[in-house]
This record gives C-alpha cells, structure tokens and sequence, in this order.
C-alpha cells in the first residue's frame, strides 16, 4: 500500500528556520488540508475513521504507522491543537483532554501506580488540590505538600517511592512565582519528572519546558483558548525525561495494556506521549472534542496579542488597588513591591500574568459589597476570559468554611480573585471604583 | 560531545526520504515490539525496498536477511543503523564497499569515527535521528498524533 511513492520530490524542501512565536502560534500544527486546500483548520466532526485496508487497520492500532481509528484517541482537528500547543511550549508532542483536571489526571496516571509517592506545591488550584488530596488518595498514592517557594522543602519531601513533582508557573490565586530552574535541578538530581501547570502564564509568558521542567499541563480553557467558550486540557512532554532509569516501570517496563510494548524503548523521545494517548487518554475516556479545539485553534492564533493586553491591563488594575484605602494585600506578583519581584524578572520578563487577588475592607460582607457594586466585572467562576472576572471565594468556592478555616486555605473573609480581561482599562477601573463606594457606603452605614 | 547539527540538516533528510528506494537495516529485529521492526515495517509499507542485516535471521518483514553488507547483491541507496555505537566504524565500512548512498544512524548510534569513515568514502551522513520519524515528520501523519513536526508552512502538499 503506497498512496504516494517514498521517493516523489515535495512541492518544496523545507530548509531549517527558526520561526517566531507570533508566526508559530498561527501555523504551527496545520498545514493547508492536501484533498480541499482548506486554509482554517477544518473541524473534522467524525467519530471514526474509514481503513484503506485490513493491513492498514492493523497497523493503527499496533503504533506501527501514524493512523487515526478512533476520535476517543485521535483527531485531526485536535492534533493541530495539540501540535500548536507543543509548539509553542516547546515539547516533543501534546496530547489534549476533555479538561485541564483531565489533562493533569493524567500526565500522572501515566507515570504513576498504587503505593507512589508525588510531591506537591501547597499554592495551587483548589480543583488540583481536590483531585490530587482525594482522586490520588484513593489510587493509594501518597503526598507530600510544600512550600513552593522553599527549595529545600523539595528537597527534603523526596523518598524512594516518590515519582514526580507538581507546581504550577504562576500560583492560584496566591500568585507566587516558582523557580522553575532550581526544583528543576532538584527533581532531576533524583531523577524524577518536574510538572508544570503553566495555565497562567500561557507559553507566550513563560515556557517551562526552557527552565528545565519535564512536563506542562494546562486548562487550555482559561488563556490558551480565552474566550471562555469551551472546556479543555493539554498535556506536553519535552521527550528528554529518561523513563527507563529504573523508577518507572510502568513506563519502561512490558505494559500489559498494550500487548507487551515497552513505550520508552520502542518510541524513546514520542514513548512517555505514546503511552499518555494509546493507553491513558483511551482508558479514561476524556477526549476533546473536535469543536472545542477549533475554538482553542481560533484563540491561540492571537495568544501573544490578548497576553500582552491582559499583562497591561492587570498591571494597571493592580496598581490602582494597591494605592486604594479599602484594597489590602494585593497578589499581582507584577507590582513592584512584591516579594516574587526576581523571579518574575527570570521568568516573566513579558508580564506575570491577569489573575491575582486582593483583600476587600469590611471583611466577609465588604468583599459581598464588592461583588454587588461592579456592574462590568462578570460574576463567576473562571479565570482567563477576554472579559473581566471576578468572584469572592468566601461566598461562593469556599463558602462552607468559616473565617478560621478560610484563612488555612490561604484565603481571607474579605478575598476577592479578579481575571482581568482585554476591555478598556479606564472602564475596569472605574467599576471597581464605583463598587467600592458601595463597600464604603455600606460600612459607614453599618 | 560530537557536533551532530551538520548531520541533521533539514535539507538534507529531506533529499535522502525523497531520493531513496532501498533501505538495508543493519540491526534489524524479527521481534516486533523493537523500535527497530517498528521501522523496518513502516518503510516498507511507506514503498521503500527494505533489506533486513541481521545474522542471526534468515527472513525478517517477509525479506531475506543477509549476514552483513558485504553479503549484499547490489549497492543500496541508505544502510539504516540500529546497532550499538561501538560497531558503528565497521558499519561505515561496509557501507562505503557497498557503495551507499547515506549512512542513517538511529538514535543513540552516535560514533565520529564511524561518521568519518562514511563521509570519507562519499556517503551522505544523518545521525541521532530516526528515518520513520522523519518521514512522518516530512511526508506526513506525524501530525495526527500531536507530535512536534517544527515545520511550518502554507504550501498544499503531501500525505493526507
């Protein structure tokens, strides 16, 4: 079976360039569809897949030739984000997911097996911190938590059955900034894989990959895509990692969920990629869908463009809050005041991001008062939107706490998290004026 | 640490995948969970001649095996390495008498003697990448399964 002879010239070689981010995030993973010349990326709205011939089907579904059989694995809409995404990230490959909390599930089954041992950065998400505190437990796999910001907490967190570390390039919403260098250094002094959820800075900001890290895994949701249309994830390995240095067997060693293939020696750099898709993303089921890439494809074509919109606008919203009387404890790890000041200047020299968070005067009521006076800030619980977003976790995501148990959680009665979006920066600032004469108005008349 | 880049010229891989029709694959294996079957398999069914080396073996991939390459009939366009770093040197020599176009070497097949060798005798050198790869890389699907092809361009072409 040839379609093509092996030895007909291309339309034109290729010679090596090294293109830039803007031209990348635009064309990287497509190129004009061969049968129509389509020059968007088609949305291929199928399930499956129609063989040339037994032969052939035997093949795909072997991993002896680079075939789609089946959408819950491969697509062609999705390989285009997928590609783009590793692209831009700088990796081997990606493979992308119903979610971002799909996507980070499973960059870690894949490495991972019952009795394991993850060390975990204490500044992350609350969705991650659920998913690895509960999901993980009950797989029988152990954690340690960490200071993010202590090198030696890393460090000392390691044991013999421990298999990688998690942290994420910009904490949620905490926003401290990780030396991804350093716990780089120490995970591969143990030989262990450093995962990186880089949902905040985006690949335009920072690019972990560069800094050492093993693993990226994003919400493609938030910035990659953002819009705030569709639900989705990515994982991306840089294909450096030695799987087969004795501490993953479940990696190197014969997988019997694929008749014996040894993944890392067969497909060395693609082998960690080929076991997350042909084993991982078929067993737990949690494709993307082929529209949802699309609408991501549409958003990272002008990632660098929102991004540096976005920066400019936190930044500015930021400063305002910090010389506001009812605003304390601003976290835009961009302001010069803060504390992550030298690591932002090593790791997001572009910008630190547009999620942050501040504490509101008045406490659990003022930070209530806040959310009732903003009339252009969107209510809700999203990040990396184009619009502007804000909510109070003391009333919604942390509602069940009380004052104690909300400040263990890093998060004070009055917090409230915003996602600054592209709109006029005037505007965002005159809103969240105007809502705190609300917040004001309220406590003089308390 | 040897400089590699001047044997991954783009350019280069590129003319050899086009170029080429017959592949002898020192080193290849009659298992088929080897990376170095994986290989042999989609060459072949990519159209390529495939002309398995391998001494212990008589049939490989449905093709007759010869013991080394001064066994072979004819000279071959590639002489594809998955062999130890170590006998890269002999290897090379054997590709020069077999008049070969371009000694590939597989990842990890690292050697500058053996690069030498080839480059003396006239032969096109690749090293440390691998010819399925490659081809996927250039020709086409790689991309389905979300690998990093790094290539980047706007003109209609290849395999859908």
């Amino acid at each position: 079976m040839t379609d093509t002879p092996p030895h007909s010239e291309p339309a034109r070689a290729e010679p090596a360039h090294a293109f830039g981010f803007e031209t990348r995030q635009l064309h990287a993973g497509q190129r004009p569809d061969p049968n129509t010349g389509a020059r968007a990326v088609p949305i291929f709205q199928t399930t499956s897949y129609v063989f040339e011939d037994p032969e052939s089907a035997a093949a795909y579904f072997n991993l002896q030739e680079y075939g789609n059989t089946y959408s819950r694995i491969m697509n062609p809409t999705v390989a285009v984000f997928e590609e783009r995404v590793a692209n831009l990230e700088g990796g081997a490959g990606a493979v992308a997911f119903a979610s971002g909390i799909a996507a980070q599930a499973a960059a870690l089954f894949t490495l991972l097996q019952p009795g394991d041992h993850v060390v975990c950065s204490t500044a992350l998400y609350g969705g991650t911190v659920n998913q690895l505190k509960h999901m993980l437990r009950k797989m029988s796999v152990e954690l340690t938590w960490v200071d993010p910001d202590d090198p030696q907490a890393w460090r000392r967190a390691v044991r013999p059955d421990t298999k990688a570390f998690f942290a994420e390039t910009i904490g949620n919403p905490g926003g401290n900034v990780l030396d991804i260098e350093t716990v780089a250094a120490i995970a591969h002094e143990h030989e262990l894989p450093l995962i990186v959820d880089n949902t905040f800075a985006t690949p335009y900001l920072c690019r972990p990959i560069e800094w050492g890290a093993d693993i990226v895994v994003h919400s493609a949701t938030k910035f990659l895509g953002g819009h705030g249309t569709s639900i989705g994830g990515v994982v991306v390995e840089a294909g450096t990692f030695n799987w087969s240095n004795g501490r993953f067997p479940v990696v190197a060693e014969p997988s019997p969920a694929y008749h014996g293939l040894r993944f890392h020696e067969t497909f060395g750099t693609y082998g960690y990629l080929m076991k997350l898709r042909a084993e991982t993303l078929r067993d737990l089921g949690a494709a993307l869908a082929p529209l949802n890439a699309f609408l991501f494809l549409q958003g990272l074509e002008t990632l660098s463009l929102r991004m540096q919109r976005h920066v400019a606008n936190a930044r500015a919203v930021a400063e305002f809050l910090a010389a506001h009387p009812l605003a304390s404890n601003v976290t835009y790890p961009g302001l010069p005041e803060s504390r992550y000041q030298p690591l932002v200047a090593k790791y997001l020299p572009l910008g630190a991001g547009a999620v942050f968070s501040f504490d509101c005067a008045g406490g659990r009521a003022g930070g209530q008062d806040l959310i009732r006076g903003v009339t252009l800030w969107s209510h809700l619980a999203n990040v990396g939107d184009a619009k502007s977003l804000i909510i109070h976790p003391a009333s919604t995501t942390h509602r069940q706490l009380g004052d104690d148990e909300l400040r263990a959680a890093g998060v004070g009665p009055g917090t409230v998290r915003l996602s600054v979006g592209l709109e006029s920066v005037e505007d965002l600032i005159w809103d969240l004026r105007q809502a705190f004469a609300l917040v004001a108005a309220t406590a003089v008349s308390a | 640490m040897t400089d590699l880049g001047k044997y991954q010229d783009p350019l280069t891989i590129q003319r050899v995948l086009h170029t080429a029709n017959t592949v002898a694959i020192v080193g290849l294996s009659s298992n088929e969970l080897r990376a170095s079957y994986f290989v042999g398999y989609y060459l072949k069914r990519r159209g390529y001649r495939v002309i398995p080396v391998n001494p212990r073996e008589t049939r490989i991939l449905g093709e007759k095996s010869y013991p080394s390459l001064a066994d072979l009939p004819e000279p071959v366009d590639v002489v594809d390495v998955f062999r130890a770093p170590d006998a890269l040197p002999e290897i090379a020599r054997g590709a020069v008498a077999n008049r070969a176009g371009t000694l590939w070497c597989q990842f990890g097949v690292i050697n500058a003697e053996g690069n030498r060798i080839a480059e003396d005798g006239g032969l096109t050198v690749v090293v440390d990448r691998c010819m399925k790869v490659e081809h996927a890389r250039y020709v086409g699907r790689m991309h389905w399964l979300g690998f990093n092809t790094e290539r980047i361009t706007s003109v209609r072409s290849g395999l859908q």
